[in-house]
């Protein structure tokens, strides 16, 4: 026992000791201590989390290009998983200096202090759309600028339309008109709509109804309300009555995939849609638009990703002129062109109207619509809620949407 | 030379060489096991946010408050963690005994007979799980070769990955009202007995699959030093196959079936590569698991503090279930 308690001590003190050696320089807080190159070339290190290969190249040609007329170095590298990688750099103090930052995880970043709130005085930040400005706004500050965004719209299977019987003055903008045209398409044995079981695409009918998660600032819990009882009422409804279905249950990852192999007439997703149908099923024949409008007028759902620069980074003022570069409206309407995003600013987006016609609908949803909940915390209780979204068909929709409240006031911390 | 006594013989200086060699290994597992194991120790008790180091005074200390949330706060954080230690124990209820006697069964097949089936069943087992995950995801489709041939029976199949009814549930239907109604750590009774959601048990047989192969080499292994005397002699008494088997052989294979309960046991409460590929805790959190929960706690929700307690609960869960078994099967002697 003795031998054997000893071998414990050693081992515990062999360890420590090599571990105060070789990690000594790596554990300390040096975040005071950043030294600051305000002027001169950078070593720019950018982590994005790509679409796919268009994107990464697109990226890649444009930081390349930057780097040569700044005099600076720029290496972009795509991430398997950015939230994972991410957190470990955070962690180990050594961020990259430029990376992609989630409308939806914003808040979790900006709340422990890993944002350059750098926005704020960034010349030319009026040009970006406002609503997209909110999702990147904690507690009044605005710490980032949207890379691009994209909007939910409804996608109508053109051949399907017609075989149910339907014409161009079947296409909905009401929730009545929605659930009259899907119940013709239903007569005919197709299924009429294909929705996503989450929150970012549920949540369009909240917005329709005048109601949403949480409120505007992000700091208390408003889901159940009379509005947003309605709007969930209403999306039961039409699971209920097979008008429509979740991806899964068609047997489809997501909604897009179930409506590219014609399975449903309709589908609810955003400017994605549009690549991913190309790819996969190129002989489909759809048009686009705008979500049918609720009780409470359009309203639909926006997202987006921004230009984070690390509160940690040495080169903040090199980071700050990329970002500039990145996201002017030329680069952006190249960065559509190479991979099909919506631009994020205002002036370029008239532009990019015109470039892509059909793509009318998402660009008018980019001025009404809602982005993510934007509060720190929130992750486990919106993971929450899309479980009780995934069991809508047979849930009270008034206790899924407590539910929601009761979590989120105790995350919220109010 | 008894241990007590403090002679210094000719063998006295023995000891100082003893931990000079086995120095290096010490320090690699120090360095790389124990010290990262009491680091993770130490997180448990902070609130740390994933910015910078830990190990600095700024960091907020939490003291068991990590812990407390798992178990006597009515809260999310309590939901999910009870949620995932109900799946994953009828998940280890379920994978335990099944490939155990499985794992003895194909042995006990293959063991008169060399080559093709022995390479057969143990194939699996070196497969990369994540490459068997996304195969029985297809197999498990709505519309894959599972229900195609539940139809050729006319039974309609299930929706695997999206119906989130427990077995129970689906057996009995709609739950009696006085199992609603009471709660046990923020779970109803009914939460708690309605059974492995579809989508668990659809795991369940992968992993039954994947793992039946390796405890089968090592049944076959401690069948293969069974002396041949031992059957004879019970022939000679006039035993059947089934009281050879009963109490012949299975008795000489106690140690290995312990190593396999043992090594199942640990082995099912961690598990998390199935789940991260092929359900991430979906359908309706019935597949969520301690370890994926640990995960994203830790990584999705910048929560490492309380991921972190997770962990060590679980290690806790292993122990104690380990010690438990230790002590069943050492009873019988």
């Amino acid at each position: 026992m003795n031998g054997l308690r000893g071998a414990a001590l050693a081992a515990v003190l062999a360890g420590s000791l090599v571990a105060a050696s070789a990690c000594g320089s790596g554990f300390d807080d040096n975040g005071s201590t950043t030294t600051q190159q305000s002027a001169g070339p950078a070593d720019l290190k950018i982590l994005i989390a790509s679409s796919g290969p268009a994107e990464t190249k697109a990226v890649q040609d444009a930081a390349a290009q930057w780097a040569t007329t700044s005099g600076s170095k720029a290496t972009v590298t795509p991430a398997q998983d950015i939230v994972q990688q991410l957190g470990q750099a955070l962690a180990g103090s050594t961020p990259p200096d430029v990376f992609y930052v989630d409308a939806a995880r914003f808040a979790d970043y900006a709340s422990v202090g890993a944002l350059e709130p750098y926005a704020q005085s960034m010349p030319g930040v009026e040009a970006f759309l406002p609503n997209l400005k909110q999702s990147f706004t904690y507690q009044d500050k605005l710490y980032c600028v949207p890379k691009d965004t994209s909007t939910l719209a409804l996608q109508i299977n053109t051949d399907l339309w017609q075989k149910a019987g339907l014409t161009d003055a079947d296409i909905p903008t009401s929730w009545e008109q929605l659930r009259s045209a899907a119940q013709k398409i239903k007569a005919k044995g197709i299924t009429p709509l294909a929705i996503g079981d989450t929150r970012d695409r549920v949540g369009a009918f909240l917005v329709q109804a005048g109601g949403y998660w949480v409120s505007p600032d992000g700091k208390q819990a408003t889901a159940d309300s009379p509005q947003n009882v309605e709007a969930l009422t209403y999306v039961q409804g039409l699971l209920k009555d097979g008008l429509a279905k979740y991806p899964k249950a068609m047997d489809a990852g997501w909604a897009g995939e179930a409506f590219g192999k014609g399975k449903a007439a309709m589908a609810i997703e955003g400017n994605w849609i549009k690549g991913a149908l190309e790819a996969d099923f190129p002989n489909i024949k759809y048009t686009v638009k705008e979500l049918p409008a609720g009780p409470k007028g359009k309203g639909t759902l926006s997202f987006t990703q921004c230009w984070g620069i690390a509160a940690k980074s040495q080169f903040k003022q090199q980071a700050v002129a990329f970002v500039q570069s990145m996201t002017s409206a030329d680069q952006q309407l190249a960065f559509s062109k190479a991979f099909g995003v919506m631009p994020s600013r205002q002036d370029a987006q008239a532009t990019y109207q015109q470039q892509n016609p059909d793509d009318a609908a998402f660009v008018a949803g980019a001025q009404y619509a809602q982005g993510p909940v934007n509060a720190p915390k929130m992750d486990s209780v919106l993971a929450d809620l899309d479980t009780g979204l995934q069991g809508l068909q047979t849930a009270d929709p008034k206790a899924v949407l407590q539910r929601f409240d009761k979590n989120a006031k105790s995350a919220l911390g109010g | 030379m008894p241990r007590g006594i403090r002679g210094r013989g000719i063998r006295g200086n023995e000891r100082a060489a003893g931990w000079l060699f086995v120095a290096p290994a010490v320090m690699i597992l120090g360095l790389f096991m124990l010290l990262p194991i009491l680091m993770a120790l130490f997180v448990s008790f902070t609130r740390w946010n994933g910015q910078g180091s830990p190990f600095t005074g700024s960091v907020p200390f939490a003291g068991v408050d990590n812990y407390t949330r798992l178990f006597t706060d009515d809260g999310l954080t309590r939901h999910d963690f009870m949620t995932s230690i109900r799946n994953n124990a009828y998940y280890v209820f379920m994978v335990v005994p099944i490939q155990t006697v499985l794992a003895l069964g194909l042995a006990l097949v293959v063991n008169k007979r060399r080559g093709f089936f022995r390479t057969a069943f143990y194939f699996p087992s070196v497969t990369s799980s994540v490459a068997i995950s996304v195969v029985f995801l297809f197999l498990f489709a709505n519309g894959g070769a599972i229900n195609a041939i539940l139809a050729v029976f006319g039974v309609r199949g299930p929706q695997w990955f999206s119906d989130p009814r427990g077995l129970v549930h689906l057996i009995v239907g709609d739950p009696p009202a006085f199992l609603v109604e009471h709660s046990v750590f923020g779970l109803t009774w009914w939460d708690w007995l309605s059974g492995p959601s579809v989508a668990m048990c659809a795991i369940i047989t992968l992993v039954v699959w994947t793992t039946s192969g390796t405890f089968m080499v090592m049944f076959l292994a401690a069948l293969q030093n069974v002396p041949v005397q031992l059957e004879e002699a019970g022939r000679i008494d006039g035993a059947t196959r089934w009281q050879l088997l009963r109490h012949v052989i299975l008795p000489q294979l106690r140690p290995t079936t312990f190593l396999v309960v043992t090594l199942g046991l640990i082995g099912t409460w961690q598990v998390f590569d199935q789940i991260y590929v092929m359900s991430q805790g979906n359908p309706a959190k019935t597949t969520l698991t301690p370890a994926f929960l640990s995960y994203r706690t830790a990584f999705r929700d910048f929560d490492y503090g309380a991921g972190a307690a997770i962990s060590f609960v679980l290690f806790l869960i292993i122990v104690l279930l380990t010690l438990l078994q230790r002590r069943l099967t050492r009873e019988r002697d």
